[in-house]
């Protein structure tokens, strides 16, 4: 039996994993138990809801998700069991004995009723002014336990303000219902902290330190608590009114570029199984929307790992030849909610940061400078959104210094699930939409910006590009295939050996370049912590995401989420990018255009540095 | 500590020399402490009732590098105010009985988890750990043996739930005081994830007694089922309000004639989550098998209005559910809302037996204790004094 859960968990709160072979006879340690008419045997310790799970019967669950703790709260789960007075939270209950258990007695249903009715008693509003109208767990609770009335009285009032502060996650307790599963994603699967239960009794909330506004606490704007909410009381910041005015006016010059992950998932939305991407459908509906260009966030991906790798190749000559003081490793600095986590909780280390910007951040001021100029439009016309997984972009785009160019890079991030509703809203059904290319002059990226959506993609990317910098040879790895760097393992560590370098790299012969991948920032603390303790001093270049799996689990993804859900997105990533003519960054050539023609002093010179590269806050735990 | 008075009962308020209890444990072993325990019946004082002996063997034969001993000093419960008079007056009591279980149960180290509302106790009763400390009845090798025990005073906040034992340990460990789900019991995976023996003051008080005196001894007090005495909180409408220590067994009759208590109308007892008993049922015994109760006994005349009692208690629930769970949550705003429906006489009975449905639902479907008898003044009330639904605020009742 192995624990699931950090370190910070209650013991009350910890789930016990009982991992399952496939012939559980093999092993010793089952027990028998009998649910409703049927008797079968499962690993000790196995939850009453996952047994109920293998055999296929269904119990209905708020409070329970995949990911998180266990927490038992809700009471929804309810089943009896023979021989005990009340009921048991089938989550939360582990099988220790041979029991008996039935899951719908009439004592089990008219509790399961009155559950719902309390909850939708104090849950404001109506449901068809909802965003989540239609995807919202506890309406079709309410429609599976044939809710026609409101037993206990509704509310129309709001009892809390909404926070509109953040500009990624919205706030509204008035339909939370307190599950408390934003709670164990902030606390247990992030490790952050930024939301926790409020007072007592009625009077329970969920809030921030002293009750601040989202905005003004330690939130990385991640998201992960909107992906895990089963109601709208959590939702990200949604600009699409204004993206539909700026494609209304004709005056202005609308762009969009769109993310790998977004790309991978929105199938999802329009009722598609995970892991097949919509990539060419997905080009023609936003054309068909009214956008005027259609990039691909892949080409500042690859410009990014030029970027990045020169910025590492030259940290670590000035470490290993001039041997000057240097920081490393150099962290990446794509995932602008692991920004924000370390410059709220590691101020200390941000310039062990990469200076690049986010592929995003890149684009915008690429489109605002070099495309402007390419196309002859006036910045001040040009409209740029990304389609991004992720609600942290929204932030990121609104910092003040990402205006290099003079010009917002980006003007709106847009998450995936507020993209479906854009195209769904058009009147347009994408899963049907003819598949059509990127627009010039950045057209078709390579394949290692599009593994930028998983979490090692980042760094399989700029190995492909580094190790071929520096011998002149391709990585030696089967179809270009970094397995090291692939899967789901939350922090792996592994090591390439340069040999035979280039006359240019002769000083990193025979050195062995250390990598560290992380994802979500619960690991990233352990990583940091690893730092702190001089643990990865041989280290020299470390990815992290802030979200589980990568990109492909950001904060703007579609809903539900699942480790399972998460795989099968990567899975369409790779699968996609195996196809792909050109797998390596610096292969591409409207990159190679860009450094000809634009950035003429190749990667990390001036021009680069002013557009392509940023500088990080130290924000401190008590701060905004 | 000076004593203000001497009391007398046959079990916890008879004689016992202080440090008696623990000498006699290191003499017979932890077994035969086990053995007595077991013998003398005793069953948790908290109000559950849970067999002593069952949680100390769980405990002791739970595998674990630590063990934790606490004493649950979150007097809580409304009318309840005998552990204050225990930890006040005979603190030897308790303290012993926390060595003896810390001795048994194999922990060397205990809490004390003391009401918040109790902080002026806390000088005086680290005054008397301190004697104790001197006494070589805490700290290494207690009395020239080979165990060690220690106990430190922790405070709560003010919320009732930690009374809950497992809200306690969270509690403890510098959570919100919210209950945990069980199992896992903390006998297996309590404080830290230690095993943790978790009792009341009352009941470790009565250890030491069992210790010295035999557990024959305790059971000749009280009845099959509810062995020993009990200490009664008495308060409400009566001459003689006190803690009184009777054995288990007595009938509320008998005790409203000792408090000198007249034209009672209703008694609760086990305060706010125990039941409400009416004049027919004053016949019933005090004791497990019948009406259990961790010791509040209020009583009520006929000029108490059992409306406003029955809000005064829904009241008190919604405050202090820890607001974890759904039915406790609003399950009790829910009812109180019914019963100030029913004092400005805007009710329905077909409302009325919706609610009580509601509340039979809360007693199964609630995490805790606490959600899990919350509603039973409610529904008690609702049956037995419906007659004074039609004289709420003089208009006449039902409309």
């Amino acid at each position: 039996m192995t624990v699931k859960t950090s370190s910070r968990v209650p013991v009350s709160q910890q789930a016990f994993v009982v991992d399952r072979p496939d012939d559980i006879s093999a092993i010793g340690g089952t027990v028998s138990v009998q649910i409703n008419e049927k008797k079968i045997s499962v690993p000790l310790g196995t939850t009453i809801l996952e047994a109920c799970k293998h055999e296929q019967i269904h119990i209905p669950t708020l409070c329970h998700h995949p990911d998180l703790c266990i927490a038992g709260t809700c009471r929804i789960c309810v089943v009896e069991v023979e021989g005990m007075k009340t009921l048991q939270a089938s989550c939360s209950f582990p099988i220790t004995a041979p029991i008996k258990i039935h899951t719908s007695t009439p004592m089990v249903r008219k509790a399961r009723r009155h559950i719902i009715d309390l909850l939708l008693s104090e849950h404001c509003g109506e449901c068809y002014s909802c965003a989540r109208n239609g995807k919202c767990e506890l309406q079709s609770l309410a429609e599976e336990y044939g809710v026609d009335g409101y037993t206990f009285g509704h509310t129309n009032a709001p009892r809390y303000e909404v926070d509109k502060s953040s500009a990624s996650v919205i706030r509204d307790m008035n339909k939370c219902i307190l599950c408390r599963r934003c709670v164990r994603t902030c606390i247990d699967l992030q490790e952050v902290g930024a939301l926790e239960a409020l007072n007592r009794g009625y009077e329970t909330k969920i809030g921030t330190f002293f009750d601040k506004p989202l905005a003004d606490v330690i939130c990385i704007n991640c998201g992960q608590c909107i992906n895990r909410c089963p109601t709208a009381a959590l939702k990200a910041n949604d600009p699409s009114d204004e993206i539909w005015r700026a494609i209304d006016d004709p005056r202005k010059h609308v762009v969009i570029q769109t993310a790998p992950s977004p790309r991978a998932a929105i199938g999802e939305e329009f009722g598609q199984l995970a892991g097949i991407s919509y990539t060419g459908e997905l080009n023609t509906a936003l054309k068909r929307i009214g956008f005027d260009k259609v990039f691909d966030t892949n080409f500042t991906a690859d410009l990014t790992i030029m970027e990045e790798g020169t910025e590492l190749l030259n940290r670590l000559k000035k470490a290993l030849v001039n041997k000057e003081e240097v920081k490393l490793p150099q962290f990446t600095s794509c995932s602008p909610g692991w920004v924000k986590f370390i410059e709220h909780f590691y101020p200390e280390y941000i310039d062990y940061l990469s200076t690049a910007k986010s592929p995003q951040q890149m684009f915008g001021a690429v489109i605002k400078s070099f495309y402007a100029q390419e196309a002859g439009i006036d910045p001040a016309d040009i409209i740029t959104v990304a389609l991004m997984p992720c609600s942290a972009k929204k932030f990121e785009c609104n910092r003040p210094e990402m205006n290099s160019t003079g010009f917002k890079d980006v003007d709106f991030g847009l998450t995936t699930r507020e993209m479906a509703s854009m195209i769904k809203e058009a009147g347009i059904h994408l899963p049907e939409m003819p598949k059509s290319g990127f627009d010039d002059p950045f057209g078709e990226a390579s394949g290692a910006g599009l593994i930028f959506g998983a979490t090692g993609g980042v760094m399989e990317a700029a190995l492909r590009t580094v190790y071929e910098l520096v011998t002149g040879r391709e990585v030696p790895f089967e179809k270009l295939r970094i397995e090291p760097c692939r899967g789901f393992e939350g922090i792996k560590q592994a090591s390439v050996k340069l040999e035979g370098c280039t006359a240019d790299y002769k000083w990193l012969e025979g050195v062995d370049l250390n990598f560290v991948v992380a994802h979500g920032t619960a690991n990233a603390k352990k990583v940091m912590e690893m730092l702190r303790n001089g643990e990865l001093n041989n280290v020299h270049f470390v990815e992290i995401m802030a979200c589980p799996g990568g990109c492909i689990g950001g904060g703007g993804q579609p809903i539900p989420t699942s480790e399972e859900i998460r795989k099968l997105r990567a899975k369409a990533i790779y699968e996609e990018e195996e196809n792909l003519p050109i797998r390596k960054s610096h292969d591409n050539i409207h990159v190679k255009y860009l450094y000809e023609k634009f950035l003429t002093e190749g990667p990390c010179g001036k021009l680069s540095h002013k557009l392509l590269h940023t500088h990080y806050t130290k924000r401190g735990r008590f701060i905004s | 500590m000076e004593k203000t008075k001497k009391r007398t009962g046959p079990v916890l308020f008879s004689e016992y020399t202080p440090g008696s209890g623990i000498k006699k444990t290191l003499e017979i072993g932890r077994e035969k402490v086990l053995y007595d325990i077991r013998n003398s019946g005793l069953k948790g004082r908290g109000g559950a009732g849970f067999p002593t002996s069952t949680k100390w063997m769980l405990t002791a034969a739970s595998v674990g590098d630590k063990k934790f001993i606490v004493c649950n000093a979150d007097e809580g419960e409304p009318g309840t105010f005998k552990d204050r008079v225990l930890l006040l007056e005979y603190p030897e009591l308790v303290f012993d009985g926390m060595v003896i279980g810390g001795i048994t149960i194999g922990a060397k180290e205990g809490f004390l988890y003391l009401r918040g509302e109790y902080e002026y106790m806390l000088k005086p009763l680290e005054d008397y750990l301190d004697i104790m400390r001197q006494d070589n009845l805490l700290g290494k090798k207690i009395l020239g043996s080979k165990y060690d025990f220690d106990i430190t005073i922790r405070l709560g906040s003010g919320a009732y739930v930690c009374g809950e034992e497992t809200a306690l340990i969270e509690s403890l460990e510098g959570y919100r005081g919210e209950p945990r789900n069980r199992p896992p019991f903390p006998v297996n995976t309590g404080y830290l994830g230690h095993p943790t023996l978790v009792n009341n003051v009352e009941t470790l008080a009565s250890v030491p007694h069992i210790i010295t005196k035999g557990g024959d001894w305790f059971r000749q007090y009280g009845t099959d089922k509810s062995t020993g005495s009990k200490l009664f909180s008495v308060s409400g409408d009566c001459d003689k309000p006190g803690i009184y220590e009777l054995p288990w067994g007595t009938t509320v009759n008998e005790l409203l004639t000792i408090v000198g208590a007249q034209n009672t109308k209703a008694v609760q007892i086990g305060g706010a989550s125990g039941i409400c008993v009416p004049r027919s049922q004053f016949n019933r015994k005090l004791g497990y098998e019948d009406a259990a109760t961790g010791g509040s006994v209020i009583i009520f005349n006929e000029s108490r209005s059992m409306i406003h009692v029955l809000k005064n208690f829904m009241e008190f629930f919604v405050e202090e559910s820890c607001g974890q769970c759904t039915p406790c949550r609003i399950g009790n705003t829910k009812l109180l809302e019914g019963v100030e429906r029913i004092e400005k006489g805007e009710f329905t009975f077909a409302y009325l037996n919706t609610l009580k449905d509601l509340g039979n639902t809360m007693k199964v479907a609630s995490k805790c204790g606490l959600g899990q008898t919350s509603p039973n003044s409610f529904l008690a009330i609702v049956d037995n004094f419906r007659n004074e639904f039609f004289h709420t605020n003089g208009n006449g009742g039902q409309k």
